[in-house]
């Protein structure tokens, strides 16, 4: 198993790499995410959304292993009611070494508990992907693209759910997708998304567009869960040092203004 | 401390005086925070004191992070997570360490460029620089053993390569290596003594500081000049002059606070920019990314490593004349290092009588080829070692040596400096004196430069 999960690991982390490193070989989509730009935020909603799109299809191949449960209440995520945290973790079953008189049993999750991890081998876990696929930064590996647009993983995660070009091939034993946003072309993951595979029940629209966008933003909660705080606490930074640089220039001004003035009376030989 | 002369510490009262004769630290410091400072210091004099603050911030997040992280393999990865994500303020602590590492590189090599045109390494300042060079050098490997920490697969894999360099010395380098490593290969025992030595390396860098403070308050700060204080009496010292405290703490304190406000709208708005996005993905031995690329600040000398390839006239032919000793990898490792120790000789290296680029034409563009210089062994750095930029590298690095090693040394003899003023008093007064002075600098009795 381990085996294969890295083989997997290697065969993406190679072709990223080289992406990365020929300018971005995949064609990824400059999607307009609400989180962007320093006072972007998260959609409540859209979390949701993406959440509810993770549990139904992404969660029977990938895991979420970083993620703890409990944080789907947390403010700045989905904030989903406490009681309703709690049903949603008795979705997952984890296991817990303690029961069973230290030999370890199956039980139902609590919130304390972290997602599970990825149930297939070759399927990696999701939790960092929206940081891990950032590396696509723009022309020449100056990172313009990534500083000006915007763009990161959550782009490259919706651009490659859209990607799909129908075209498959077999290799060495195993069916490849064709993908434009996959680096290579050729990607192990069968289309997970065909167009109202969820029912929302908000009525937002289920084409597929839409809904890779939703879970893109869920797995950017997933990956960086502190975002808002995180920019709420820089602003503030921001903020504060900018008055206080403004108080220090007004204090250099003053202090050196009589070394200046006598400068300016004195008149050099 | 000797040299400029200037006033002294009284201890005033009883319990002054008391303490004065068995520790004299308050007068330590006095003399330390009032040393005459040349009144003419620019903006590049700042970085000191942004450099300090970096050491401490460092430090400071630093501790609280290992209060939290768990230096084990199986560990290392998710206890940074559990920081991001379950620690208090956590998320902000390891973004301000992660990004302060970056502040303090930036801040080291704008310190380091501006002692390379003002002559600031010049008689009598070479100990100063000496240590400041040091300095850098624990500074890098500090880093270095910190971006291994986290465990993701930069990390792993940046540490592979590194330590492989030590492993291209002739005979006894792959015992150093694994020496180094603690085994075979980066491992656990690798991972704990990273740790340790990240931990312990910033205090002897504080020391190492200290020192430095010491060495430069003992001849004096150089300034845009490169023009000497006036010693003969303290009236003529105070008219070059002005206390550090209070007119270049506050100047220093507002630089640092700009530079902090862009700082922090880094660390709360774009804090992984950075980083390279494949350390969020965990360490594994198995699955070697395409492109290893190291931490930005260390891109210049990684790609004078890479520069020096089995390809290069220059190390066929070390290889042929050391029969096959000195093989394309080893020269890598000693241009590395030699990129670094070519810096440290500057002193000796530079023969020109005038210690400021102010006042030396030809040196000027040389200098600046050498600030765009590094600026393109960084970004080529960055790039895969194919097509056109293994040439770039190579022109890149071989400019870096010669500057020091051919040019600097010729430079001083070919060269004709301008008129430098004669008191650093002069300058002053030419940027804030009476309008009519400006014109009257170029006719004051320019010194000749020896």
């Amino acid at each position: 198993m381990f085996g294969k999960l890295t083989a997997a690991l290697a065969v993406l982390t190679l072709s990223a790499g080289s992406a990365f490193a020929a300018g971005g070989a995949g064609k990824v989509y400059d999607y307009d995410f609400s989180f962007e730009g320093p006072f972007g935020s998260f959609d409540q909603m859209q979390l949701q959304r993406g959440l509810q799109v993770y549990t139904e299809i992404c969660s029977g191949c990938h895991g979420l292993q970083y993620v703890p449960i409990r944080t789907l209440s947390d403010p700045g995520g989905p904030q989903l009611p406490v009681d309703q945290v709690r049903a949603y973790a008795e979705f997952y079953e984890v296991f817990d070494p303690t029961l069973f008189d230290g030999e370890g049993d199956f039980r139902a999750a609590t919130p304390n508990d972290h997602f599970p991890g990825s149930l297939l081998p070759n399927a990696p876990d999701l939790s960092m992907m929206a940081k891990a696929r950032a590396g696509f930064s723009g022309p020449l590996g100056l990172g313009t693209n990534q500083l000006f647009k915007g763009m990161g993983g959550p782009e490259y995660i919706a651009s490659l759910l859209n990607g799909y070009t129908g075209e498959e091939k077999e290799e060495a034993g195993a069916i490849l997708y064709e993908n434009t946003a996959f680096p290579g072309g050729w990607i192990s993951m069968s289309p997970p998304l065909w167009g109202d595979d969820v029912l929302y029940e908000d009525g937002s629209p289920t084409d597929i567009e839409s809904v890779a966008q939703d879970v893109s933003a869920f797995l950017m909660w997933t990956a960086e869960p502190k975002l808002m705080a995180r920019k709420e606490a820089g602003f503030k930074g921001v903020l504060m040092l900018t008055v206080l640089s403004v108080l220090l220039y007004l204090t250099n001004k003053r202090l050196w203004a009589p070394v200046k003035a006598r400068a300016k009376a004195t008149p050099a030989e | 401390m000797s040299g400029i002369p200037h006033d002294h510490y009284e201890p005033k009262s009883g319990a002054e005086k008391w303490l004065h004769r068995r520790l004299p630290v308050v007068g330590l410091m006095y003399d330390t925070i009032m040393i005459p400072t040349p009144k003419n210091l620019n903006w590049m004099w700042i970085w000191g004191i942004v450099l300090t603050f970096c050491l401490g911030l460092q430090i400071v997040t630093g501790i609280i992070l290992a209060m939290h992280y768990t230096p084990h393999v199986d560990h290392a990865f998710a206890s940074v997570e559990h920081i991001m994500r379950n620690v208090n303020g956590g998320h902000m602590i390891r973004y301000l360490h992660m990004n302060g590492a970056s502040l303090f590189f930036i801040a080291v090599y704008a310190h380091i460029f501006r002692g390379l045109y003002y002559g600031s390494y010049k008689e009598p300042r070479e100990v100063t620089w000496i240590i400041g060079i040091l300095i850098f050098v624990l500074m890098m490997g500090t880093a270095f053993m910190g971006y291994v920490l986290p465990w993701g697969q930069m990390s792993f894999w940046g540490a592979t390569v590194i330590t492989g360099l030590f492993g291209a010395i002739p005979f006894v380098g792959e015992a150093i290596q694994t020496w180094l490593l603690g085994g075979p290969a980066v491992d656990n025992a690798t991972l704990n003594r990273f740790f340790s030595l990240h931990y312990l390396l910033p205090f002897v860098i504080a020391g190492l500081v200290i020192v430095h403070i010491w060495a430069f308050h003992t001849t004096g700060n150089n300034n845009p000049t490169g023009v000497e204080v006036r010693r003969n009496s303290k009236e003529e010292a105070e008219r070059d002059t002005l206390p550090f405290w209070p007119y270049f703490i506050i100047k220093d304190l507002f630089a640092l606070a700009v530079i902090l406000a862009a700082f922090f709208a880094i660390v709360g708005f774009m804090p992984n920019y950075l980083g390279h996005p494949d350390n969020y993905i965990e360490a594994n031995a198995l699955a070697t990314p395409a492109h290893i690329v190291p931490e930005w600040y260390f891109l210049p000398f990684y790609a004078i490593l890479r520069a020096f390839d089995g390809e290069v006239w220059v190390v066929i032919a070390t290889s042929w004349i050391t029969g096959g000793i000195v093989d394309a990898k080893f020269f890598g490792v000693i241009a590395m290092f030699g990129a670094i120790a070519v810096m440290a000789l500057a002193p000796w290296l530079d023969t020109s009588a005038v210690r400021s680029g102010r006042y030396r034409p030809m040196f000027k563009v040389a200098f600046w080829i050498l600030g765009f210089d590094f600026f393109l062994l960084m970004w080529v750095g960055a790039m895969p070692a194919e097509g056109i930029y293994p040439y770039i590298a190579l022109v890149g690095s071989t400019y870096w040596f010669a500057y020091f090693l051919v040019i600097l040394p010729l430079l001083g003899v070919i060269e004709k400096p301008l008129p430098q003023p004669e008191t650093i008093e002069e300058d002053f007064l030419a940027h804030y004196g009476k309008k009519a002075t400006s014109t009257a600098e170029g006719a004051a009795a320019p010194t000749p430069a020896e």
